[in-house]
């Protein structure tokens, strides 16, 4: 493993379409429930340890070489609401071609054969840790930071929130991250054994209702 | 990790002058430049001038709505299906250059599902002096400017302006009523492209896109070659 690798994949920067994506927090700065790095940070808490802790365990088990079609129905079934699974799988395809340049690798040129409108993204991070030479809990940690840096970086845009206020929301959150990274290594591991039915299901409903309003707006800044 | 391995069978990466199945793809050609300077509406007139000759569609880059593509949706240039617009997460340049990736998705699915394509126009959101394309999304790219935005803009210069393939002056009926000096644009648009082209426009007199068009071809005909 290499840990230069592991930051050329985490790095906001990594052209794979993420830029255009909030996380939900366009939504819910217009709902209200994002005024501040405080509400800020407990949004992202909640990303963390629901739709967060999800797409990190589904990360895992690919970076483990769980078989990639059976975790894409095990995402589909994990995301109730149709704008997120078009958002997964854009963000997904967007992320194929990115590692597939970057990492060129046989796995990665199969799942764009298998998946060419794209996989869950979080599928493909787990196989572009593998052609990286990463693991699953770095896989794990790209995930979880990747669901709390675009809500991060989005509200710095929608609200003018100073950006020292909103990284520092991320700072805070590094040693829960650490924990769910771990657990889902754990669980993807189990993945390897048991089969996608061991990945948790945890949900937050309003992330999801609130993708689907924003899906329906006329005039928004974000993808997603 | 393997970087000497190939990609081979599935879809190109980026600027691959092939698509996956072998053929040439489409010419793409990026327009770019500020808020108002009239790129859709140059992009509009384009598909009228070409879309008898050419096998053609748009991608645009709006801000925060649809509204250009909706513009040309309305006016009717080019079928629905021929028309894409990307969301570009409030940073339009970001969508052109840095992460082109929804860019790239789009003219790629344009091209499987209403291709073959001869050109897709490009068209990014209004932004600022600095925007440019990356070599990776665009062959070629336009840069309009408009005579109201300012005479002393060419003379200021930057990577649009003194860079792209083409840099188009636009709105020129409008120069005596906001006290443009034409020649002085001209001159330093020269001063600042060397021997790179300009075009000074008007949509509303009679050459109109004309000999924008007429650059298109010949681009299209060097990429065709």
């Amino acid at each position: 493993m290499t840990r230069a690798a592991l930051l050329v994949l985490a790095d906001g920067r990594f052209p794979a379409g993420g830029h255009a994506h909030s996380g939900g927090a366009e939504a819910a700065v217009r709902a209200g429930r994002i005024t501040d790095a405080a509400s800020l940070e407990a949004f992202c808490r909640g990303r963390l340890h629901t739709s967060g802790v999800v797409a990190a365990c589904v990360a895992a088990a690919a970076a483990l070489g769980v078989d990639p079609g059976e975790l894409n129905r095990a995402a589909d079934a994990r995301t109730p609401s149709p704008a997120l699974r078009v958002a997964a799988r854009r963000l997904g395809r967007q992320l194929m071609r990115a590692a597939r340049a970057t990492w060129p690798s046989a796995e990665l040129d199969a799942l764009a054969a298998l998946f060419p409108k794209g996989a869950h993204q979080p599928v493909v991070l787990g196989l572009a840790a593998r052609a990286a030479g990463l693991g699953p809990l770095d896989a794990a940690y790209c995930s979880l930071y990747e669901g709390v840096s675009g809500p991060a970086t989005a509200v710095v845009r929608l609200l003018g929130l100073d950006p020292f206020d909103a990284t520092g929301v991320l700072a805070r959150l590094s040693d829960e991250m650490d924990r769910v990274a771990q657990e889902a290594v754990e669980t993807g591991e189990r993945v390897v054994t048991d089969g996608v039915d061991v990945l948790p299901a945890r949900s937050a409903p309003l992330l999801e209702i609130g993708a689907e309003a924003h899906a329906a707006w006329a005039v928004r800044l974000f993808a997603s | 990790m393997h970087l000497d391995h190939h990609l081979e069978s599935s879809a190109a990466v980026s600027a691959d002058a092939r698509r996956a199945d072998g053929s040439r793809r489409a010419l793409r050609i990026g327009l770019g430049g500020p808020v108002g300077s009239g790129k859709t509406a140059t992009v509009a007139a384009l598909c009228r001038a070409l879309r008898e000759e050419l096998s053609l569609a748009v991608v645009t880059n709006d801000i925060y709505t649809r509204e250009d593509a909706e513009f040309l949706l309305r006016e009717a240039v080019l079928p629905p299906e021929r028309i894409t617009a990307v969301e570009t997460g409030a940073c339009p340049h970001t969508a052109i250059r840095d992460d082109i990736s929804a860019n790239l998705e789009a003219v790629e699915d344009l091209e499987d599902e209403v291709g073959p394509l001869d050109l897709v126009l490009v068209e990014s959101g209004g932004d600022n002096l600095t925007a440019t394309f990356s070599r990776g999304l665009v062959d070629a790219q336009v840069f309009v400017i408009d005579v109201a935005g300012g005479d002393d803009i060419p003379r200021k210069g930057g990577p649009g302006v003194a860079t792209a393939d083409l840099l188009i002056v636009n709105k020129t009926d409008l120069a005596p009523y906001v006290g443009s000096d034409l020649a002085r644009m001209a001159a330093d648009a020269k001063a600042a492209r060397g021997e790179l082209p300009v075009v000074l426009q008007s949509l509303r007199s009679e050459g109109g896109v004309g000999e924008v068009a007429d650059w298109v071809r010949g681009r299209i005909a060097a990429w065709t070659a």
